[in-house]
């Protein structure tokens, strides 16, 4: 039960990721991925029917508190790592035309 | 004896008692900073002048009896995910080569409430993925037990800093072992709590339903020390778990008369070696011997740990690590068209190979198609697994085994085969996707003269079994390693 990961599906999964890869590495995330998901489907041996998804171990419950702020202007600090900032704000490249 | 010779809590005597300054403790390990760092690489930075000017004032508030606790005034390596204000935090990655965070994560400041000093902030494999802390972007750690070798990951640093008495005790976090293995390679003390027990606000995450935050230190009473100083309920981390039952030195007795104890047979099967067995084994019999009920047992479900963790971590990495976008802290592409093409080069650029690899292979399982074939699977399969330990601790106090397959392998041979690689993370992943705690602590060198790692596995929120076992041990075995 190989898997095959198609060019399309390593170009999308880029985008979904973020990432532009090189025609080498593309190449090797193919193979990657491949590999991995032959692994994966171990998991297949398993019949997990009725079995509930459990994302987490213990019961997470929401943590409400009042709708108080609580928090200065913490403006200066939240830009202190921007890569580039304007008039207080982060700058980010042209996005329409 | 030297005074880096000294455990945690027996500095912090030395320093109440005044036979040894706080500036002492900073200057020694500075000095061995100094001698080793080339040779090791623990540290990706040393803050030299925060560490010196922060002795002297804790020094002024041990004098004036502000601070009494059983860490004041020792100093401490922080693993370089956990935010530090003021202070370089990288996660060993070039994306965050120049992020200094504004504020610290609620575990620093809990030992800094305890008068604890930084020194620095430890190497790590690239934000946490990896098993060998060869993944940094500063390149690789050595393992201060023999330089040709790696000290685990992925927080190498943190029990390499330990090990070479560049620090008195450390932070690491682990996600899938990433404490518990490097303790055992570097042959420390490394312990992850039960999920929830110490806040995970600013610790910049991977796997946010596996992290938790833990102690590397030179034995289980620092061990118990320091986690009963990180953990605390914070409102800030929605998955913290209010508990009353954190004063874990409570459970530092020399005693396991009745303790039950089962070693999964399915931890001692093809794929281990000879000498950690034997060593595993021999550390089972001392608890025997010392009145504890030792037995084999089928755990079952072993070897779906590994894929069904793969598969959930990516998923969350590839979520959690969306946020470096190149706009709101850290490294920004040099050129670019428009936004999306920043995005992509700014990451591409930014990541190393194994975190890509991870990244693609999350965003993959989460996508529209897969997303039930492979995530919720693999969440399905973590609730067996889950479901195999309540089974094993309805019968036994404490789970018994190897912390990994062999000891630390050479530097360089690990990376070439993903696969092979995740598979040495075989007997610690699993306590992540259940929650469990687990302590490491050495029972051995083998014929090479590396560290051999004991694993103890508890039940969730039942640390105290695991600490009071080992600290029994402990007394029993005496020193077996000595400084390489």
């Amino acid at each position: 039960m190989a898997n095959v990961i198609s060019d399309e599906t390593i170009e999308y999964v880029g985008i979904l990721a973020k990432l532009e890869l090189n025609d080498e590495e593309k190449e090797n995330a193919k193979k990657d991925m491949e590999s991995m998901l032959d692994y994966i489907d171990k998991l297949n041996e398993l019949d997990t029917t009725g079995v509930e998804p459990m994302s987490h171990v213990f019961p997470v419950n929401n943590v409400f508190r009042e709708d108080v702020v609580t928090n200065g202007d913490d403006r200066e600090n939240i830009l202190k790592n921007a890569p580039e900032e304007q008039n207080g704000m982060f700058n980010v490249p042209k996005t329409f035309d | 004896m030297s005074l880096l010779d000294y455990t945690a809590t027996q500095l912090a005597e030395k320093i109440k008692n005044h036979e040894v300054s706080v500036l002492d403790a900073v200057n020694a390990v500075l000095e061995q900073i100094d001698s080793k760092e080339d040779t090791y690489n623990c540290y990706v930075t040393v803050d030299r002048e925060g560490a010196l000017k922060k002795a002297e004032e804790v020094q002024k508030k041990i004098d004036s009896g502000e601070l009494t606790g059983p860490l004041a005034g020792v100093p401490v390596a922080i693993k370089d995910n956990m935010c530090t204000e003021g202070l370089l935090t990288t996660c060993s990655s070039k994306i965050l080569g120049n992020f200094v965070p504004t504020y610290t994560s609620e575990a620093v400041i809990n030992l800094e409430k305890a008068g604890a000093v930084i020194i620095g902030k430890t190497n790590m494999d690239e934000f946490a993925m990896g098993s060998t802390t060869e993944t940094s972007a500063y390149g690789p750690t050595k393992n201060p037990r023999n330089p040709e070798h790696v000290p685990g990951g992925s927080s190498g640093g943190s029990a390499a800093a330990v090990a070479a008495n560049e620090c008195f005790y450390a932070l690491g976090s682990d996600t899938g072992g990433s404490i518990r293995q490097p303790a055992g390679y570097c042959g420390v003390v490394g312990m992850k709590p039960t999920y929830s027990t110490v806040s995970r606000y600013g610790l910049i995450a991977y796997g946010s339903s596996l992290d938790q935050i833990g102690p590397l230190c030179k034995d289980v009473k620092d061990c118990a020390t320091i986690l009963e100083t990180i953990a605390s309920y914070d409102p800030k981390d929605s998955t913290s778990v209010k508990r009353d039952d954190t004063d874990f030195t409570s459970a530092l007795v020399d005693d396991v008369k009745g303790m039950k104890i089962g070693i999964p047979r399915d931890y001692l099967g093809e794929g281990l070696d000879s000498e950690v067995k034997d060593a595993i084994l021999k550390a089972a019999d001392v608890l025997k011997s010392k009145g504890a009920i030792v037995e084999e047992f089928d755990l079952g479900l072993v070897e779906y740990a590994i894929p069904a963790y793969y598969t959930i971590a990516a998923a969350e990495a590839s979520s959690n690590l969306e946020r470096f976008d190149g706009i709101k802290y850290g490294y920004r592409t040099e050129e670019y068209t428009d936004l999306h093409n920043m995005y992509k080069k700014t990451r591409s650029e930014g990541f190393g190979p194994e975190v890509k690899r991870r990244i693609m292979l999350g965003s993959f399982v989460l996508s529209s198609g897969y997303y039930d074939a492979y995530y919720l699977k693999a969440l399905r399969v973590k609730a067996l697994i889950k479901k195999a330990f309540d089974d094993a601790f309805a019968k036994y106090d404490v789970i018994l085994g190897p912390v990994a397959p062999t000891t630390a392998p050479k530097l360089g041979e690990s990376l070439s085969d993903p696969i092979k690689m995740y598979l040495g993370d075989i007997y610690t992943i699993s306590i992540n996707l259940a929650g469990l705690p687990g302590i490491c602590l050495p029972c051995g060198v083998d014929s090479k003269g590396l560290p051999i790692g004991l694993q103890l596995i508890g039940d969730c929120f039942k640390e105290k079994n695991i600490i009071q076992t080992a600290y029994a041990y402990e007394q029993a075995r005496g020193d077996i390693i000595k400084e390489g």
